[in-house]
């Protein structure tokens, strides 16, 4: 298995900004719509290059949707992205009906996503997204671990999905590890680094954290094995099953709350198949506050060495 | 074929005629069902299907075709008695409204294979907006066809249709036309008493909309009213139509008590006795 090396960090949000440029080149029919905060969400690359295919609709995210939903009604391939809050819950009925219930192939990118947008706070990190998002029947969810991947995965929506889709992505820089050559299938989680003892299932930024625990519990002799999962739904319940039942023991991380994210979807398939002792580490059912990223990630117990004691304690606590 | 438009009055009043007969034979059938404003809007989709639009009932994906966006999604059984009647499927199938396994959704679902629903709706103020992305695309691709989009007087009171009327104004989308259903009627009763719209045509022009009012149930009107609105003026339009709700049948007309509640079949068979 390899090691993991940071190139360079770098927000995900990038990576969203540069696969939407990407498959806009090739495909004439990709539009993007812009609410207000165009640069912030990445898409200012697109909007410069292709200013006739950008259409500015203001702080107005309902009709963001639902403007999305003609397009797509009408052959088009739109682009609508804003924070992961307003994406996720403002205009939630818009996707629901005009987007989901129709079935339009419409990109829905949710920027902002969890504790480390840091000090714009509690209203402006997305931590519930993931829960309603992949409660809508036609959406998929992409939660890329890394700018190479969000980049990658953008794209890949644009060119192989059919229906709606929800692309979650950061703020804050994190590091850029996946090697891009990686064999990446929408729909597959990816095997990061084997392990016997204890299995991490972790997405977006959380991947680095617990590639670098799985490290971390090297050291203290407990084999951890690793898996990315860039897509929340649909979820690859194979995987999951297969590390149920080498390990027995299975941790989710997420920058989410730890009701109906990752964690939950998780919990579904192992309880279902091949049920095994869990542990969900994520927020804990609180709204985030101002910080630093990097100090709101310690204090809501979201870095490396928090998932290690955490990891600790539950094989500790086993019985 | 495209349907070819009708201009003969008398000819356009037996289309509704026959349209109401179907409403109230199709929700007496279902049991359940919008009787009100379906009865109330038989006239403009009367004039819509057989005077207004270019539609093609054997091709309904016909690029070229003008789409109708029923952001009212609970007059479905008045979209679904005009799309019979047009040719787009049989009328026997109106009586199958609402029942288990049906195409005809209690309100316009796409994904049931209904032919000639271009959006599933139900969630009240979300049709314009989607209206709005059809007619930027149609500009986008030097298309000339054009958006109708019918709205209820009580779904004005949604937040998101004025971002929507905002977003249409801004992009000058002059191939845009609403029609509003002014019964002046919703479920808790006078739209006055419940929330008021007036002054409604001063909103809309003050955002930037041509507005224009006529009967609602009277064809003529309905017929000048959607001619004023062919000018691109980079203008979005927007009829008023002041309709009564339950038009046709005295003892249903103007009556909010019959928004949410279909006759049963008894009731049906004296309600058409009454149509003129």
């Amino acid at each position: 298995m390899m090691h993991y090396v940071n190139r360079g960090s770098k927000p995900t949000k990038t990576g969203f900004g540069e696969g939407v440029l990407d498959a806009g080149r090739l495909h004439p029919e990709l539009m993007v719509l812009g609410a207000d905060i165009t640069a912030s969400v990445g898409l200012d690359l697109f909007a410069k290059e292709f200013p006739g295919r950008f259409f500015s609709l203001g702080i107005a995210e309902q009709n963001c949707a639902g403007v999305a939903a003609g397009l797509a009604l009408s052959g088009k391939i739109p682009v609508f992205s804003t924070y992961g809050v307003f994406a996720s819950l403002r205009s939630s009925d818009q996707i629901r009906v005009s987007v989901c219930y129709n079935n339009l192939h419409v990109i829905i990118g949710g920027a902002h996503a969890g504790i480390s947008v840091g000090p714009d706070g509690a209203t402006h990190q997305a931590l519930e997204d993931i829960a309603v998002m992949r409660a809508l029947p036609n959406m998929t969810v992409l939660s890329p671990c890394d700018a190479t991947q969000a980049r990658l995965l953008t794209r890949m929506a644009v060119e192989q999905l059919k229906g709606p889709v929800y692309i979650r992505f950061g703020r804050e820089a994190v590091p850029d590890f996946m090697d891009g050559n990686m064999e990446t299938d929408i729909g597959k989680g990816q095997l990061l680094k084997e392990g016997k003892d204890v299995c991490l299932i972790a997405t977006g930024h959380m991947v680095w954290e617990a590639l670098q625990a799985s490290y971390l519990l090297g050291k203290s002799g407990i084999s951890a094995r690793v898996i990315n999962i860039h897509t929340i739904k649909p979820l690859d319940s194979r995987i999951i099953i297969k590390a149920a039942r080498d390990t027995h023991r299975i941790v989710t991380v997420e920058e989410h709350q730890i009701n109906g994210g990752l964690g939950s979807a998780v919990a579904e398939v192992v309880s279902q198949n091949y049920p095994v002792k869990m542990k969900i580490i994520g927020v804990k059912d609180t709204f985030g506050e101002s910080g630093k990223p990097e100090e709101l990630l310690k204090k809501f117990g979201l870095n490396a060495e928090d998932i290690v004691s955490d990891v600790i304690h539950f094989l500790n606590d086993d019985h | 074929m495209i349907i070819k438009h009708i201009r003969d009055i008398e000819e356009l009043k037996k289309i509704s005629f026959n349209i109401r007969k179907d409403i109230l034979l199709s929700l007496a059938e279902a049991g359940s069902g919008h009787t009100g404003a379906s009865l109330g809007l038989a006239d403009v989709f009367t004039c819509l299907y057989f005077a207004v639009m270019n539609h093609n009932p054997q091709d309904p994906s016909w690029p070229k075709r003008d789409r109708l966006v029923l952001s009212i999604g609970h007059v479905a059984p008045v979209l679904y008695a005009a799309l019979a009647h047009a040719g787009y499927f049989p009328k026997e199938e109106l009586m199958t409204l609402r029942k288990l396994g049906s195409r005809l959704q209690g309100h316009p679902g796409r994904d049931h294979g209904l032919p000639g629903i271009e959006l599933s709706t139900g969630s009240l103020g979300q049709g314009l907006s989607v209206s709005a992305g059809m007619a930027i695309a149609a500009r986008y691709n030097n298309e000339n066809h054009r958006i109708y989009c019918v709205m209820g007087d009580g779904e004005l009171q949604e937040g998101s249709v004025w971002e929507a009327a905002m977003s249409a104004a801004h992009h000058k989308l002059d191939n845009i036309c609403v029609i509003v259903d002014r019964n002046k009627l919703q479920i808790d009763g006078k739209t006055s008493d419940v929330m008021e719209l007036e002054p409604l045509g001063d909103k809309w022009r003050s955002f930037g909309w041509q507005v224009c009012e006529c009967n609602g149930n009277n064809h003529e009107e309905i017929l000048s009213a959607f001619d004023t609105t062919q000018e691109l003026n980079f203008k979005p339009k927007i009829i008023l139509a002041h309709t009564l709700m339950g038009k046709g049948v005295s003892t249903v007309e103007n009556d909010y008590r019959w928004h949410g509640k279909a006759p049963s079949k008894e009731e049906a068979q004296r309600f058409i006795a009454m149509l003129v």
